[in-house]
């Protein structure tokens, strides 16, 4: 153990810090930064939420009736961003924070103080984006996408956009950054790699990923704003650019992206499934060299957002086939959690249920990923509802349907008590059932010609818009459900073991609940 | 089509609920009427049966497990954990799936990428927020016009019942003959559009500056109504594409009509113009160019789209806002309408603009200034 960390080198008089709000803020802790990660992005998570149902209460009924299209363009563009970089990715550092040192048996994150920077640095980035709304001419309304030449069209709330992308870009670096050196540097004696949980695993190669295409997104969203404001021409034909090659650069961030919302996921899902199967999990090394080959894959995937663009036939044929491949991968995640399923010995409590829900519904989003993956069709439903369905199922019943599953998982660790099952059960099944209310008329949508982005539609589409909205205020709703759960949890409620889960197996479970404000300070010795 | 995948289409046929349901377009694919369309129609649906078929074996599998494999039901856990013969099974298979899957797929890629030897050539080009046609090539060569929506705000607005065609109407549609290979070259004048009719199989970008090709051939005569498929701003929700398909003799018959309209409106770029009738003409133009940014009352949507009631520009020097009407601003919504409107439009818009509101310079502008201001 080279790394030391402030903490361990007075550790016999545990919280002698600030208190109040100044401990907050100058915490070099991994599970005070973990919680506010989580606080951060919950937050986060609910300011989507609300524009999203100012959304599909402009598209209840055809006509205008809620918002004016540009400030309908605003609320789309300012969804997809701060879901994606306030909601989603921030809460899985915040699961990384609070887990990675506890299941590695590592006493903190390796750079502590950074730690703390990379945290901080969020709220600001979050507010120079909300703040934008309020700007001369509003927030950017050029899509979450932000292509140019519409995004150099925009006014001054895409300058804020992209000093708030820069600004959560040096965060995800930084927090990347911690991340791989913890992981590789901080485990305990006798971790070896491949004994390591899964959810390291995920979080390891989703690091790599982050430290490889965020400067990718930050040179992207640099070339429009010196493109706006100092002349160049980088994605202006007239100056000899072109509006494409901004497609190519932002999308090879974006695919690997979107992968970097869904590993973690998968080492969540993995880490519940054989607790709640009480079995192993199944075909272990399959799970670390598929999670490898779809991070590799994802860097040569990118155009399959750009099928329409008017590539050559050669290009197009190459893109389809590299992404077709991926579906290789990902089935194999699928099957071996169904394996571990099989013959074990479930029970189905709150974790169980989101992570069972993630496996079924998380796949439809798969298929219709392949299905997008078919070129000739993907031309048909690209820029539909199809693929507002699409992303959906893999984000939402993806991503944030494992962050449930992993925050019901390890409430207990992390408060102490045990959660409320019938209040977790309840956000379970009103979750799934106006998720899917909500969004599969979507593929309906999209395949009978309904293109996404717009904020009035022609009337064949009415009944399946009226019948998504109204699965979106049912879903809005029943996230309220999961504050009353934690606000319950942190409270009171039955006192927490050390391991409330019956096949729960890892160095976390070692430690008591609530976990103590310093763990392993002595590392822990892994046979 | 492969075997395989006509051997598909007629299963689910077969199945007449089955079939009922997939031919209402509500909650699929729209009914095609080209052969690239129909090959995707055909490609879909065997995509779908494909997948659903794994999706019931598995999540068979998993629904089984989950109801059977519980502990409340007594069961007790396996020990095992790898299986290589499994493992390698359900690597190999999905890959020999997945080549079924992309052997139909290149075929029709490389059949939508061949534009070659059309009968007929259009041009369409995107502009915030309508389409522009030049028929360049081809029987109706010359042929140009731009088409808008054609739903009143009134329907919009929620002021009136809204039309069997609501946001799928336009002004002028694009015609074509039925039969005939038609390739669409594509454009834009400001920012990313994309031409996407549903039954056709056609979607394309339009991107500024560079043009990209796409083609079509439609079998059957009827209209056939699609979007701008690309965010381009405030009104792309706004900018639908209305193709109709007519019998060769109804297509020449639309040919000879237009070329004679066009004739008869040929201005005479010399003719000098009254106010009165500067400003008449130009109320239209404005209504129909301008008016979605500036809108009607002339008191735009600042600050993305500034008034005009009352601006220096429009009060001003009149060789400044020739200037800027006809190049644009860069870097705004604001498009370059010398290379879409006629030296007469922009004569006529402009001296409305400067007539209009409580902008009353007095001032007419000649189309022969516009002419001169091209130079
Ligand atoms: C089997 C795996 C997958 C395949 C084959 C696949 C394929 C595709 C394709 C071809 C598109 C482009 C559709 C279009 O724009 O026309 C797409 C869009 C998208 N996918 Fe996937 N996908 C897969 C899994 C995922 C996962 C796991 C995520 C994220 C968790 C994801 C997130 C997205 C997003 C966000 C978009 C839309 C981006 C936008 O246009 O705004 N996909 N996917
Ligand atoms: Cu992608």
């Amino acid at each position: 153990m080279s790394a030391v960390t402030p903490d361990q080198l007075h550790d016999d008089h545990h919280h002698h810090g600030p208190t109040g709000l100044m401990r907050w803020i100058t915490t070099t802790n991994h599970k005070d930064i973990g919680t506010m990660y989580l606080i951060f992005s919950f937050i986060m998570f609910l300011s989507g939420g609300v524009m999203a149902l100012t959304i599909r209460a402009e598209l209840f009924q055809p006509g205008m009736q809620v918002v004016q299209p540009e400030f309908f363009n605003q609320l789309t563009t300012m969804h997809g961003l701060v879901m994606v970089f306030g909601a989603i990715m921030p809460a899985f550092v915040g699961f990384a924070n609070w887990m990675l040192p506890l299941m590695i048996g590592a006493s903190d994150m390796a750079f502590a103080r950074m730690n703390n920077w990379s945290f901080w640095l969020l709220p600001v980035a979050a507010i120079l984006l909300i703040g934008s709304f309020f700007v001369p001419g509003g927030a950017t309304a050029a899509g979450w996408t932000l292509y140019a030449p519409l995004s150099v069209q925009m006014g001054m709330g895409m300058d804020l956009t992209i000093f708030a992308v820069h600004i959560m870009g040096i965060s995800s670096i930084m927090g990347a950054i911690n991340i791989v050196v913890t992981i590789l540097n901080m485990r305990a004696p006798g971790m070896t790699m491949m004994k390591m949980p899964l959810f390291c695993w995920t979080w390891l190669i989703t690091a790599y990923l982050l430290i490889a295409v965020m400067p990718v997104l930050a040179g992207a969203v640099t070339m429009i704003l010196t493109d706006r404001h100092f002349g160049t021409a980088f994605f202006n034909a007239a100056g000899g650019g072109d509006p494409v090659l901004y497609q190519h650069v932002f999308w090879f961030f974006g695919h690997p992206e979107v992968y970097i919302m869904i590993l973690p996921a998968f080492g969540i899902v993995s880490q519940i499934i054989p607790t709640f199967a009480r079995k192993p999990l199944f075909g272990y090394a399959s799970m670390v060299y598929a999670t490898a080959s779809i991070a590799i894959l994802s860097f040569v995937v990118w155009a399959h957002h750009m099928f329409t663009t008017g590539m050559p036939a050669a290009t197009q044929l190459f893109f389809m086939y590299a992404t077709m491949l991926i579906a290789v991968p990902t089935g194999v995640k699928v099957f071996n959690w169904v394996a571990t399923m099989w013959r074990g010995s479930m029970t189905f409590e709150t974790p169980m249920l989101w992570a069972t829900g993630f496996i079924f519904v998380f796949t439809m989003g798969g298929f219709t990923g392949l299905i997008c993956a078919i070129a000739p069709i993907d031309i048909q439903v690209q820029d539909t509802y199809y693929v507002v369905a699409h992303f959906h199922y893999v984000l939402v019943a993806g991503s944030l349907f494992a962050l449930f599953a992993g925050a019901y998982y390890w409430l207990p660790k992390w408060t102490g008590h045990m959660y409320s099952e019938t209040i977790g059960k309840l956000h379970f099944w009103c979750s799934i059932i106006f998720f899917n209310i909500t969004f599969f008329p979507m593929h309906f949508l999209g395949l009978a010609g309904m293109p996404r982005r717009i904020p009035d539609y022609a009337l064949q589409f009415a009944d399946f818009n009226a019948l998504a909205s109204i699965g979106a205020f049912g879903f809005g709703l029943s996230q309220l459900i999961f504050i009353v759960a934690v606000v319950k949890c942190v409270r009171g409620g039955k006192k927490a073991p050390a391991s409330p889960w019956e096949g729960a197996e890892g160095l976390e479970w070692t430690v008591p609940s609530p976990a103590p404000h310093h763990t392993f300070e002595t590392p822990p010795v892994v046979k | 089509m492969s075997v395989l995948a006509r051997f598909a289409v007629t299963t689910l046929s077969a199945v007449p609920a089955a079939g009922a349901w997939a031919a209402q377009s509500s909650v699929n694919l729209q009914t095609p009427v080209t052969a690239v369309a129909a090959e995707i129609y055909d490609m879909h649906t065997l995509m779908m049966i494909i997948c659903l078929v794994i999706f019931v074996a598995v999540f068979g599998v998993m629904f089984w497990s989950v109801f059977h494999h519980r502990k409340s039901k007594g069961a007790v856990a396996a020990h095992f954990h790898e299986n290589t013969m499994v493992e390698i099974a359900w690597t190999v298979v999905p890959v020999l799936i997945l080549l079924g899957m992309a052997y139909p797929a290149t075929k029709t890629v490389i059949a939508m990428k061949d534009t070659s030897n059309p009968d007929i050539t259009i041009k369409a080009t995107g502009y915030q927020w309508k389409w522009g046609y030049d028929y360049i090539k081809g029987e109706g060569e010359g042929i140009k016009f731009v088409s808008n929506l054609s739903t009143p705000q009134e329907q919009i607005q929620g002021r009136a019942a809204k039309g069997e065609h609501y946001l799928l109407e336009v002004d002028n549609p694009v015609v074509v003959p039925v039969g005939k290979k038609i390739r669409m070259l594509l454009t834009a004048n400001d920012v990313i559009h994309a031409w996407w009719v549903p039954a056709l199989g056609v979607k394309q970008d339009a991107i500024p500056g560079f043009i990209r090709d796409t083609w079509f051939r439609a079998d059957k005569e009827g209209v056939f109504r699609g979007n701008c498929a690309e965010l381009c701003g405030k009104d792309h929700g706004f900018m639908p594409i209305e193709v109709h398909v007519l019998s060769a003799e109804k297509y020449a018959a639309w040919v000879a009509d237009q070329q004679g309209k066009m004739a008869a409106t040929a201005e005479d770029p010399t003719k000098e113009w009254a106010l009165a009738e500067l400003v008449a003409k130009g109320e239209q133009v404005f209504a129909a160019n301008c008016a979605a940014c500036h809108q009607a009352d002339g008191k735009g949507m600042p600050p993305a789209f500034p008034p005009l009631d009352g601006a220096a520009i429009v009060q001003g020097d009149k060789a400044e806002q020739i200037k800027v009407v006809m190049q644009g601003r860069d870097g705004t919504a604001m498009a370059a309408f010398g290379k879409q409107l006629s030296d007469t439009d922009i004569a006529a818009v402009i001296t409305y603009t400067r007539n209009a509101w409580s902008n009353q310079t007095g001032e007419a502008i000649q189309p022969a200034e516009i002419a001169a201001a091209h130079n």
